[in-house]
Parts: structure tokens; C-alpha cells; sequence
């Protein structure tokens, strides 16, 4: 890609090894200014190593990474024009709310009372007007999170890094600060890369997500994007709540595949590789694609559909996400589904039977072991 | 009524358990250094006799070379204890930062190793090596560094190379300990905001490290303010150690009462000198000591 | 002798603890049991207490002290906890009226007949309070000059002050030290015994001459090893020292001999004294009687390296050692002084002109 000034950011092949072991592996990505990006995966996939060598303190093996348009290789952490929120905040505790601001306009060298002037701004900014001489621990939770946002937001970077900054928050918080992050992005534009294991704040927050693993990205895109076409069966795994249905392709219907598992259920999903009879596949179903119903008229369906039969495991109910765990008759195999709002399903029984479909073209399959990058 | 009773046989266990500390207290430092207390306070006046004065204190005052000697362990005391902190800080910093498990614990075992001999063994084994006929005047003349054997021994600088080493190991645990609590992200930040090595001592590992600082110097000066054969075997006829005027006093020269009065003002001296390097520092004496 | 502070302090604690325990047991006499003597190194040679302890069935133990240690340690403990004592002739009336450390002799317990009788009329003249005798002759001998006669010639004491000796001798920064320099510069100190201000400034005067010497002192030495060593390894070419010393360097080394200074050797006698409140005192003069025998009195003076109070020990006295007398000594022992008692309170002055020394640049 063509290096624009509309890139905040650009990784060129970046790798980086430990031992034996290849945390980042050949990572080429762009981010555009005044996005939201996220890096998204689970634990150990290369992220925290990836935000880090963006920071400057770990240097890569080789591959470049330019900010802003200019080239960071052998360029310190404190001389990059980039900031960083930790993910255990690493505010100063010895000093003031004032002074932890300000710490950075300090080493710039800016005079005290400019530097004062400009602190108070910004914590106003972050809506903590008058704070500037509260001890840290005298803070909230959610109040410490913007102070260590207004810190590296003072210094007005090209990029800010995020390293979980929620995950020490309880619930409640996080949910709320989730919304926070987001009104902050939009209101200072200033090009934030967020690093999170937690897909749901990936997708609240993010304009771009970038889906890691094993230290490389399985796909970019937008949330939606990623939620309804993933490009590899690890997306689809790690996005969402999705049902995952392991067999082999019995035939194949235009677009579509049947999926039989090695019990005998057969499942009817949207081709995204090429695949021919009898090729190990997966297909995925997420839980709110499929339909419910006490009898085959109440599912509505097209008359074509295939119609399942399945005994309720399990009810679980989560308010607008409440969900049902089936068995499908025949075969036990697990499948869950998505209650509708509308309540109609409010005295579903452990141990009823009942009947489910879902729309093939609304479910994927891919070629078992397929990777994607 | 029953909860009173709880209460009551809760402090009298407490008690039980603190009592032989206590008495322990009482009996060997707290009563004797009452009678001290009142041994400075007597003048002589003939064989025997004794009244109530404070002319072991004007002495003091009045002959310049106790003075001289006083303001001299404390000078010197102070620089032991100052070169001991920037010695120690790297080590600490090393095996509390940049070292993990077995090389951390071989490195603290390094710093522990100088005590295992007793102090006199130490100190005689410097002598050894330091004197004229000694290991390294010999070895300076061998490699061609210095044309004749020189006494090493004898210098106020020996004396602070003695004592930083006696030292060493005091500084390093508090110092330690303190640098282990301080949070890797937090360095990482100050240099992300623009920090450069000196900065981020200044105004994050330092103040962090305070109370951990302030303890160790606090140790230190006194063991040092306290050192006795150090400072008098690797001193020699010029060690001029206030706690060698102390046992002058007591030993050869059976003038308690003097000695006594030397003991107090030792004491008046290190109790100043640690307000003051608690003043100094800004910390509370209960939460420094909570590091040692 | 490690010492800190604190060490002090607690020290004061427990003999204050002690002196308590000591004055409430009865005094119960012990038969056989066990002698406790403090003194000096090699006074009590470990062959001749076995023997002692065969013979009498008393155990020995002995505690190695100097002069200074032992008058602090009994007046810690107000004379308890030794059943004998081994302090200078000198030094024994001064501290006894002060600090009351010590109890007279029953001379009819001892076999007083053995000791040489001009040395028990130097100790009767000097240690005896109220016409009773606090102190029994047992060792005697001279301290003088050290010298590697290789490396230089000195005669007196004044002569460690030459230029040509910096940074080449040394001297114990104690009273003796004091005296030898007075006497060498032409003075008495001991005429001036009883007047305060006369000895006060003569003192200030023999402390005006040691701190201008100070730069040829090396160290000012603590122990007999100290010293020794200093000769040995020759970092030193003189030195103040006692005979003993010097004829056991002498036996190393035919260079280093022991000299007479010209203005006079200064005579030094060790004694026996029962410390006050000494609990077997029994013991304390079977021990005493023992060692006036002329074969133990001999054995002891050939550990020390010097000469016993006792009769007809000479006779038995090693030859090697009756030859470095004789070397060191040609008039015989007619030059040498012997120390008066010193009267409560000289001492003082003489601390305050010593810690002058020591402080002096």
C-alpha cells in the first residue's frame, strides 16, 4: 500500500521472534487517521507484543513501522509521537492529578504555569474540572481511566495506545466506560489503536478491527464486516456467539453445502471456500439466524427449509440476549438459539421438544483447517 | 459483660506474649541507660565522692577535641552513609529489576557473603591486605604502578571504604524491597511520556523508592555513628571515632561518669540526625520503619 | 575486643543485672571448686594449672585482661566475679580507694617467706591503705626500646622522634608512654605526683612533644601482636616495648634488640590482689602459695618472658633469657625506676593530654 498522509500508522512486515517462538509474524496493516482500530484476540496471539514494539519498547527483528509518515526505526519510546495508556494505568501515585497531566508537557519543557493552564484544560475535557490537586487514589475507577487518557491526550500524539485500559474495571464500569472511550475518541479525533481480548469491546468501540492470531491477523474490517462475513473459521469462532457444526460435505446445492457431522446430522450453510463432496468442513450458525417454533407452521419458514427437531438442555436467560440450549434429537448434538424478544417463548420447559431452522444462506461453512490471513 | 471478658483475657494475652521483649527492653536497655543517664549527671569531687552536676556535659563543650571529634564522626558518618546509598541504588536496582530467580538471589547472597566472618576478621583481613607489607602495596609494586610499597592503611579514606562495605548489605534489602514494589509500567510510562533515564529517576523511581531510601540511610548512619572497630583498626593513630572516646572514657580511663555523658550526646546526635533526614524526605518514622 | 555502642550499654546492663543476682546468693564457700583469675596473656601457663588442678583438685579458668579492663570490670561488678586479679603495682591504691574493688590480704595465709623481699617492700610501700596490704608481688620486668639494629641506632625514647624514623616507630598511646617521654626529656613526673598543677603542666609539655613526633609514629599499638608484627614484617625500626616483647623478637631475630633507654629503664611489677567480693578466696591463696613454689615460679617466668617475684626462682631461669638481660641490662637493674602509686585523679589529667595526641594532625 501506498504510503498517504490519510495513514497514522503503517506496519511494514513486521516480525518479531522470541526464542523459538514468533509472536508477530510478517504483519503488513494501516490505520486511518482519526479511527478507532482495534486489535482483537485472545491471550498470547502477538497483540500486546505488537502494541508494545508501536510504543518502542520492544524493537523488531525486521519490518519497519512509520507514524505519522516517518519512519520509528531506532526511534526511543520518548521521542515517538505516540502515547500510551497501560493496562493497569500506570498513573504516578506520588504525585497529583495535576502533575501526573502535566508530567509530560514537564519534560517538553513547557513552563509551569502554561503547563498548569493546559492541564486544567484538559481535565476539563475529560470532565474532571478541578481535580488537578486530588491525590490519584482519591479518584474512581472510571475517574483514573480519563486521567490517564487526559495524561497522554495533553501531549496532543498522533496515536494514542490502548493495552486493555478496562479490564481492571468491574462490569458496570467497563460497559459504561466502553461508551466513554468512544465519546473521547470522536470528540479529540486523535487516531486511537486499541488492543482487547474482549470481542464485544472491539465491536462497541472500533471503526476498524483487526482480528490477531498467532501473531498474525486473521481479518480486518468493520465490525459488522467481521460479524457477518468472517473470512476464516477462527473469526467466526472468536466474533460472536456462533454455533460451530464439524463434518463433511455431503453435497452441494449451488452456493450452499450440506454439512453432515460424523453422528448424521446434516446442516445446510453458504459456501466461502471451494469445496467439493466429502471435503472436511465447519459450518457456523450464529444463534439469532435460527427460528424457533413449537410446530413447523409457527417457524415460518420457506417450505424448502430444512426443519430441525431438538430437546431443550437449557434455558438461559440474559434479558435481551436470553438464549436456548438445544439437543438435536437424533444425534445430541449441541445448538443455541436465540430467544426471540417478544417473550412468546417465556415458559419454554427444560425436557420440551421443539423445532428450529435457520436460513442456509444466512449460515457459512468453510473447509476444515482453511487459513486466511 | 461476656464480651468484656474477651476483651480483657485478649489483652492479657497480648501482654504474655510481649512480656519478655519487654523485659527484655526494661532490663538491658531501658534501665541502664537510666543509671547512665544519672551517671552523667555526677561530678566527682574526692576519692569516692560524687555530686550532682553537669560538668561532664561543659567538658564536652569546653575542650575542643571532644567537639572536633563529635562533628567528625557525624561528617564522616554522613559521607559513609551518602556513598553507601549511591553504591547500593545499582545493585538493589539490578536485582530487583533487571535479574529474575536464581542470578537475584545469587547476587543478594554476594552482598550477604561479607557476613558470614565476624566483623573483626573482616576488618584484620583488610588490614591485611592493605598494609605496607601487604597483598596489594605488593601487587602495585609488581605491576610496576607505584615504585615502593605504600601504606594504604591509616586514611580517612580507608575508614569510608571499611565502612561503605560493612555497610552495604543495610542499604541494599530496604532499597530493594522498595524498588520491587515499584511497578514496571510506571517507568514505562514516564519514558513514554517523554522521560529520559535522569528524569525518570528523578521524579519516579526516587520518590517511589523514599521510604525505602530513607530507612537504609537511616540504618546505616546509625551503624556507622555506632562502628567502633573500623573505624579505629583501619583508622589508626588518626581514627578519631567518637565511640572510641566512649570506651576511653569507660575502659581506660574508669571515667564513667564522662563516658556516660559521651553515650547521651551520641544518642541526642543519631535521634537529630534521623528527624532531620525524615524532615528531609517528608516521611513518617512508622512507615519507614515498616521497610527495614 | 569487639565493642560497639551499644555494646556499652548493655554491658552496664547486665553486670548492673549481675552485681543485683551476686549480692543476694549466700556466700557459700566452696571446697575444691573453681578459681577464676583475670590477668594477662601467658600469666597462667596451661601446664601449670593442670598441675594446679591435679594437685588441689581446684579448677582454673582464666580471663585475659590488661591493666584499664581489669579495674573496669571489677569496678562494674564492685570486685565480683574473679577470685584473683593480676594488676600493676601501681595502679592498685588509686583505683581501691576510689572504686573499694578490692580486700586486704591475710598475710598469714600466705607463705610470705618465698616472695624476694625488696620487691614485697616496693609493693608494701605502694599498695598498702590503711596499714593493710592489698597486693602480693608476682612478676617483674622493664619496659625499654625495641630496635631492628640493621635499620637504625636509637638510644632514648626521644630518638623515635628523629626525622630520619618518620612514619617508622611507635609507642602505646598510655600513661607509660607519658612517663618514659618525661623522663627522657630531663624531667621526674613522679616527684610531681603530689602537686596537681605542676604535673598538669608537665604533661601538657611531654603532650606537646608527642604530637610533634606524631608523624614518625606508624600506629599507636593496642597489643603485644600489633606490635610484634610491626617489627616482624619491618614496617617498623623501633619502638617503645616490654622486655619481654623485645627478647621474644630478639629469639626471631638477633637485629631486633631490647635496650635500656639512657635515661632509664622504667620498672614495671604485676601483682596478685583478691577482688573484693571474690567468692573463693580459698582457692585465690592456694593458687598464690602454688605459684611461690620456686619450680612453678620459674615455669611461669619462662612463659611470660620475664622474671618472678618469687626466691630462688632465678636460679632455674631459662640461660637464653639470663643472657638477654644481661645484654640489655650491663649495669644490672640498678637504672630502673619503679612506678609509685599513682594518686586518684592524675589519671585524668593524663587521658586529657592523651586524647590531645590522638586528635593532633
Amino acid at each position: 500500500m501506498a504510503e498517504t498522509p490519510d495513514q497514522d500508522l503503517e506496519a511494514k512486515a513486521l516480525l518479531k521472534r522470541f526464542g523459538s517462538h514468533t509472536a508477530v509474524d510478517s504483519l503488513s496493516f494501516s490505520v486511518r487517521r482519526g479511527s478507532f482500530f482495534s486489535i482483537l484476540g485472545p491471550s498470547g496471539c502477538g497483540k500486546t507484543t505488537l502494541l508494545r514494539m508501536i510504543a518502542g519498547f520492544i524493537e523488531p527483528d525486521s519490518g519497519d513501522i512509520d507514524i505519522g509518515g516517518r519512519s520509528m526505526r531506532g526511534v526511543p519510546p520518548n521521542r515517538r509521537p505516540v502515547n500510551m495508556v497501560f493496562q493497569q494505568l500506570a498513573l504516578f501515585p506520588m504525585m497529583s492529578v495535576g502533575e501526573n497531566v502535566s508530567y509530560g508537557l514537564a519534560r517538553r519543557g513547557v513552563p509551569r504555569t502554561e503547563r498548569e493552564r493546559k492541564a486544567e484544560a484538559m481535565l476539563e475535557r475529560v470532565g474532571l474540572p478541578g481535580s488537578a490537586r486530588k491525590r490519584v487514589d482519591e479518584l474512581s475507577g472510571g475517574q483514573r481511566q480519563r486521567v490517564a487518557i487526559a495524561r497522554s491526550l495533553v501531549l496532543e500524539p498522533t496515536l494514542l495506545l490502548l493495552d486493555e485500559p478496562l479490564g481492571a474495571l468491574d462490569l458496570k464500569l467497563r460497559e459504561r466506560m466502553k461508551i466513554e472511550l468512544k465519546q473521547l475518541q470522536a470528540a479529540f479525533g486523535t487516531t486511537f489503536v486499541y488492543i482487547t481480548h474482549d470481542q464485544s469491546e472491539a465491536l462497541v468501540l472500533s471503526d476498524q478491527v483487526a482480528v490477531m492470531n498467532n501473531g498474525r491477523f486473521e481479518q480486518v474490517g468493520t465490525p459488522q464486516e467481521l460479524y457477518y462475513s468472517p473470512a476464516t473459521p477462527f473469526v467466526a469462532g472468536f466474533v460472536g456467539a456462533n454455533n460451530r457444526i464439524d463434518g463433511r460435505v455431503s453435497a452441494l446445492h449451488g452456493e450452499s453445502a450440506d454439512v453432515t457431522t460424523a453422528e448424521g446430522w446434516t446442516v445446510r450453510a453458504q459456501r466461502h471456500d471451494a469445496l467439493a463432496a466429502g471435503d472436511a468442513a465447519t459450518a457456523f450458525v450464529r444463534p439469532e439466524v435460527a427460528v424457533l417454533g413449537r410446530s413447523v407452521e409457527e417457524l415460518a419458514m420457506p417450505a424448502e427449509s430444512a426443519v430441525h427437531q431438538g430437546v431443550v438442555e437449557s434455558l438461559l436467560f440474559d434479558g435481551a440476549n436470553s438464549a436456548v440450549l438445544l439437543r438435536e434429537s437424533r444425534t445430541r448434538a449441541e445448538f443455541r438459539v436465540a430467544l426471540p424478544q417478544t417473550g412468546r417463548f417465556a415458559d419454554l420447559k427444560v425436557g420440551e421438544t421443539v423445532m428450529f431452522s435457520f436460513a442456509p444462506e444466512r449460515a457459512v461453512c468453510f473447509a476444515a483447517g482453511a487459513r486466511h490471513g | 459483660m461476656t464480651e468484656a471478658r474477651t476483651r480483657s483475657s485478649h489483652y492479657l494475652l497480648l501482654w504474655l506474649l510481649l512480656a519478655p521483649a519487654l523485659l527484655w527492653l526494661f532490663g538491658l536497655i531501658v534501665l541502664p541507660h537510666l543509671d547512665l543517664a544519672l551517671l552523667s549527671f555526677r561530678e566527682r569531687t574526692g576519692p569516692g565522692e560524687y555530686v550532682f552536676g553537669l560538668e561532664q556535659y561543659r567538658t564536652f563543650f569546653a575542650e575542643p577535641l571532644y567537639w572536633d571529634v563529635f562533628v567528625r564522626t557525624a561528617v564522616v558518618s554522613l559521607v559513609a552513609t551518602a556513598l553507601t546509598l549511591l553504591l547500593a541504588f545499582p545493585i538493589a536496582w539490578t536485582i530487583a529489576k533487571l535479574t529474575r530467580g536464581r542470578l537475584s538471589a545469587l547476587l543478594f547472597a554476594v552482598c550477604l557473603i561479607p557476613f558470614w566472618v565476624s566483623e573483626t576478621v573482616r576488618t584484620l583481613g583488610w588490614m591485611i591486605l592493605l598494609r605496607e607489607t601487604g597483598v596489594l602495596p605488593g601487587l602495585l609494586v609488581t605491576l610496576g604502578l607505584t615504585d615502593a610499597p605504600v601504606e594504604m592503611l591509616y586514611h580517612d579514606a580507608t575508614i569510608l571504604v571499611g565502612l561503605v562495605y560493612t555497610s552495604l548489605l543495610f542499604m541494599v534489602v530496604p532499597l530493594y524491597g522498595s524498588l520491587e514494589s515499584l511497578d514496571d509500567s510506571l517507568i514505562e510510562a514516564a519514558y513514554d511520556l517523554g522521560g529520559n533515564g535522569w528524569t525518570v529517576l528523578r521524579t519516579v523511581v526516587i520518590p517511589h523508592a523514599l521510604p525505602g531510601i530513607t530507612a537504609g540511610c537511616i540504618v546505616v548512619f546509625m551503624l556507622t555513628l555506632g562502628n567502633y572497630l573500623t573505624a579505629s583498626l583501619l583508622g589508626g593513630k588518626n581514627s578519631l571515632w567518637f565511640t572510641e572516646q566512649i570506651y576511653t572514657q569507660f575502659i581506660t580511663r574508669f571515667n564513667w561518669e564522662q563516658g556516660a555523658a559521651f553515650g547521651f550526646l551520641l544518642l541526642a546526635l543519631s535521634s537529630v540526625m534521623v528527624w532531620i533526614g525524615l524532615r528531609l524526605s517528608g516521611q513518617r518514622f512508622a512507615d519507614v520503619m515498616s521497610r527495614t | 575486643m569487639t565493642f560497639t555502642l551499644h555494646r556499652v550499654f548493655v554491658t552496664a546492663g547486665i553486670s548492673a543485672l549481675l552485681s543485683l543476682s551476686l549480692a543476694g546468693a549466700p556466700a557459700a564457700a566452696q571446697a575444691g571448686g573453681t578459681l577464676r583469675i583475670i590477668t594477662w596473656a601467658d600469666y597462667v601457663p596451661a601446664d601449670v594449672a593442670a598441675q594446679f588442678t591435679r594437685e588441689t583438685g581446684i579448677k582454673v579458668e582464666v580471663a585475659l585482661s590488661n591493666n584499664e579492663e581489669m579495674i573496669s570490670k571489677l569496678r562494674a561488678t564492685r570486685g565480683a566475679g574473679f577470685d584473683l586479679a593480676q594488676p600493676s603495682q601501681d595502679r592498685i591504691a588509686g583505683p581501691q580507694q576510689e572504686f573499694g574493688i578490692y580486700k586486704p590480704f591475710d598475710l598469714s595465709k600466705v607463705r610470705i617467706e618465698r616472695i624476694q623481699p625488696d620487691l614485697l617492700a616496693t609493693v608494701r610501700r605502694n599498695a598498702t591503705i590503711n596499714g593493710k596490704l592489698y597486693a602480693l608481688p608476682y612478676v617483674w620486668g622493664a619496659e625499654g626500646l625495641v630496635v631492628n639494629t640493621k635499620r637504625t641506632k636509637v638510644n632514648d625514647y626521644l630518638d623515635l622522634c628523629r626525622a630520619d624514623l618518620k612514619g617508622r616507630t611507635s609507642v602505646r598511646l598510655r600513661r607509660p608512654t607519658l612517663m618514659a617521654f618525661a623522663f627522657a626529656m630531663g624531667k621526674d613526673p613522679f616527684a610531681l605526683y603530689g602537686n596537681r598543677q605542676a604535673y598538669t603542666a608537665l604533661m601538657e609539655q611531654v603532650g606537646a612533644k608527642l604530637i610533634a613526633c606524631k608523624v614518625n609514629f606508624r600506629f599507636f599499638f593496642d597489643n603485644r601482636d600489633q606490635l610484634l608484627n610491626g617489627m616482624r614484617s619491618g614496617e617498623l625500626h623501633a619502638a617503645m616495648m616490654w622486655d619481654s616483647g623485645g627478647w621474644r623478637l630478639n629469639r626471631e631475630n638477633p637485629d631486633i634488640q631490647f635496650i635500656a633507654p639512657k635515661s632509664g629503664a622504667l620498672g614495671w611489677l604485676d601483682t596478685y590482689a583478691l577482688p573484693a567480693r571474690g567468692k573463693n578466696e580459698a582457692a585465690a591463696y592456694a593458687w598464690i602459695n602454688f605459684t611461690l613454689r620456686p619450680d612453678i615460679a620459674a615455669r611461669i617466668a619462662k612463659s611470660i618472658g620475664n622474671f618472678s617475684a618469687a626466691k630462688d626462682a632465678d636460679k632455674l631461669t631459662d640461660p637464653v633469657l639470663r643472657a638477654q638481660f644481661a645484654a640489655s641490662f650491663p649495669d644490672g637493674f640498678k637504672s630502673v625506676r619503679w612506678y609509685p602509686a599513682i594518686p586518684p585523679g592524675l589519671e585524668e589529667i593524663e587521658g586529657r593530654i592523651l586524647d590531645r595526641v590522638k586528635a593532633a594532625k
